[in-house]
């Protein structure tokens, strides 16, 4: 499909006529914060914002979601599945980077068993991606081979080039949207392409600049399994840990989850909600915990997203470079100081 | 911050510890890391700059079931938590060795970043003894940034340069303190039940429920959290917009109420920037005009208004004559 555009200022027109027909979900700010959110006319949209703090998972794996409900009347039990999504719904102005990271839940949940809450939701959604202008100090999607000037895999990708938005459709459901947003696009000329051509090289440049520019994934990937696992180095990385949620719910790519009851008084509620491998009571079963120390916890998180799961998906980090756990762990430890550490660590350099 | 690594290797090598809990340099140089160092050749990554905001008291709780003692790095607010833990026996003074260092303030680099500065290569400039402004250097330029404009709430509302428990000192501290405490608290206070009730919607509602502020909290020491109890139905891990967090986040206040020292620790590493603090400072709010000026964690042995009775305490019905005004 040809490149088309929107000005900055008629985008408060499009997002009212998207959301006219189906659910918008987009980066809103709430008391400051800016996450992704639904859109309603009072919305304080920041679409510019580089990085959300929570990313666009939850538009297809929300934090926490009833499964199904159990009610007693007298002696009668009566079970109720929750409904799967049977609506269309838009993401809107989502980075390469956590498109990427819906790459890696699709691994996960679109395999056998197949998540149908999940799928459901993949199959109704639209993502329009918005490539990044100025990538921050914490980003190194580059490491996994994103490119954030191009977002792969989306349905629509948007391209912020001064007060215009270039806009082309990547996907039938893409094209369907394009057709929605009607005549609030105008097809994009020589000058456009010129600029955004422009804009993207400025883009790369800034990445060349950025403080993780050469950082690798030497020494990482598939089947690194027995040369990391015992390694000395996590001993030393971990102290610090807090053993908190906050890199994990920060994460587009974690996938664990829990599945609770919630009592009701006349019943029960099966939820799931997102888990997180830092917590003490993570997968803990009748027999104990899987992993009764700190550093076995801390140790799992990174061997999960650096080495098993390339292991297990031909290669796949799940890992997608965002930089959030770099930006909001609170102790300030990161994926890239692990990443690091093993690899002064292989070469005989001391920390 | 070179004499504190000359002092720790001072206390290593004659055997008064045998180990140093510090901070590490990060990979930027406004992240850096609390760790332990076992040895001289270590210290040679410690840092103390303004970016050392981490509360180390609480990180003694572990130190103190560990074999010999610690020398851990204290400034003048986390002696309080020191102090609190003390006196609720959760850290053995026995095995810490606690240097009071100075303090002129901690910044917070997201103060940096609200002033649009992004891409950010280096900050210089942070050291205690350092000028009154710091060099931000980006890709897009280098800025200038008034130290106080990027300091942490907590450090605007400063207890006092002074350590409230140390065997030796390290440094100048300096007066930082220009803002009211309260301020905040009493304009919340002000509110209608209606604005009320929208304010803490809107900051709660951005909860994610990590746990940072309650794992962070030197108040927070309980070796098994409720809220993390697999045997009971207070669990709570599912994140709802409606009342979960909010249970949280008030039932910790509660249950910190009188013991929080206002440390600040739980507004710093909030993922999602909800001011966790005033809760906290609500209660100490409430405790000072109830029972009278209150400070936890001034001293290892005072008691707390809350655990101890006197004829002249609140009565209940003070509920009513307050919740009718």
């Amino acid at each position: 499909m040809a490149m088309m555009k929107i000005t900055r200022d008629a985008l408060p027109a499009l997002y009212a006529r998207i959301a006219a027909e189906q659910s918008l979900i987009l980066p809103v700010k709430t008391a400051g914060q800016t996450n992704f959110g639904l859109w309603n006319e009072t919305a304080d949209v920041d679409l510019y914002a580089l990085k959300t703090v929570k990313s666009a998972k939850d538009a297809f794996f929300p934090q926490s979601e009833t499964l199904y409900t159990c009610t007693t009347e007298d002696k009668k039990i009566t079970i109720t599945p929750e409904k799967l999504t049977d609506e269309q719904f838009v993401v809107f102005g989502i980075k390469a980077c956590d498109v990427q990271g819906i790459k890696v839940l699709d691994k996960v949940f679109l395999s056998a068993p197949v998540d149908s809450f999940y799928a459901a939701r993949r199959a109704h959604g639209t993502i329009v991606a918005m490539a990044c202008s100025a990538p921050s100090e914490s980003c190194f999607c580059h490491a996994f081979g994103i490119d954030p000037t191009e977002p792969a895999d989306a349905d629509v990708v948007i391209w912020p080039v001064g007060d215009t938005l270039c806009w082309k459709a990547m996907t039938e459901k893409g094209e369907a949207l394009t057709a929605l947003a009607g005549d609030l696009l105008t097809a994009a000329d020589a000058a456009d392409e010129t600029a955004l051509e422009n804009a993207k090289a400025f883009t790369k440049s800034v990445m060349q600049k950025l403080p993780y520019a050469n950082l690798t994934l030497e020494g990482w990937g598939a089947d690194k399994t027995d040369e990391k696992f015992n390694s000395p180095v996590w001993d030393d990385l971990y102290k610090g840990c807090l053993a908190c949620g906050t890199c994990t719910f920060v994460c587009p790519t974690c996938q664990c989850y829990d599945i609770k009851d919630y009592n009701t008084g006349k019943g029960v509620q099966r939820y799931r909600c997102w888990d997180s491998c830092m917590y003490s009571d993570f997968t803990m079963m009748a027999h104990g915990n899987n992993r009764n120390s700190q550093m076995q916890r801390f140790r799992q998180r990174f061997m999960h997203k650096l080495v098993y799961f390339p292991t297990n998906n031909d290669g796949m980090f799940s890992c997608v470079g965002c930089g959030r756990c770099v930006d909001k762990c609170p102790a300030s430890l990161n994926i890239v100081k692990v990443i690091r550490a093993f690899q002064k660590a292989e070469k005989g350099e001391t920390k | 911050m070179q004499e504190l690594i000359n002092r720790a290797k001072e206390l290593l090598a004659d055997g008064t510890v045998v180990r140093v809990l510090g901070w590490r340099k990060g990979d930027m140089d406004y992240n850096p890391e609390v760790a332990y160092f076992n040895s001289a050749e270590e210290l040679d990554n410690f840092v103390y700059d303004g970016f050392c905001g981490a509360n180390l008291s609480k990180y003694m709780i572990e130190a103190s079931k560990l074999e010999g003692k610690t020398l851990v790095f204290l400034k003048p607010c986390d002696t309080y938590s020191f102090n609190q833990l003390l006196c609720e026996h959760r850290v053995d003074r026995d095995k810490a060795y606690i240097i009071g260092v100075g303090c002129r303030g901690k910044l917070d680099i997201e103060k940096v970043k609200a002033q649009g500065i992004s891409g950010i290569t280096a900050v210089s400039g942070t050291e205690l003894d350092g000028p009154d402004s710091i060099k931000v250097s980006t890709i897009y330029g280098d800025f200038d940034v008034a130290y106080t404009d990027a300091m942490l709430e907590r450090c605007h509302v400063c207890k006092g340069k002074e350590h409230k428990i140390y065997d030796e000192l390290i440094g100048e501290s300096k007066d930082t303190h220009d803002m009211d405490r309260m301020a905040a608290v009493a304009a919340i206070e002000a509110m209608s039940p209606t604005e009320k009730f929208a304010y803490f919607q809107a900051e709660l509602s951005k909860c994610i429920r990590c746990n940072a502020c309650r794992n962070v909290c030197p108040a927070c020491s309980c070796r098994k959290c409720v809220f993390d109890s697999t045997k009971f139905d207070s669990q709570q891990k599912a994140n709802v917009d409606s009342f979960e967090e909010k249970m949280f986040h008030i039932i910790r206040a509660f249950h910190v109420a009188g013991r929080c020292t206002d440390c600040g620790e739980c507004s710093r590493v909030c993922p999602q920037g909800i001011p966790l603090h005033l809760f906290n400072r609500k209660f100490i709010k409430d405790i000072d005009e109830l029972y009278g000026k209150y400070q936890a964690g001034e001293t290892a042995d005072q008691r707390a208004p809350l655990v101890n009775f006197t004829f002249g305490d609140a009565e209940p019905s003070i509920v009513n004559e307050r919740g009718s005004k």
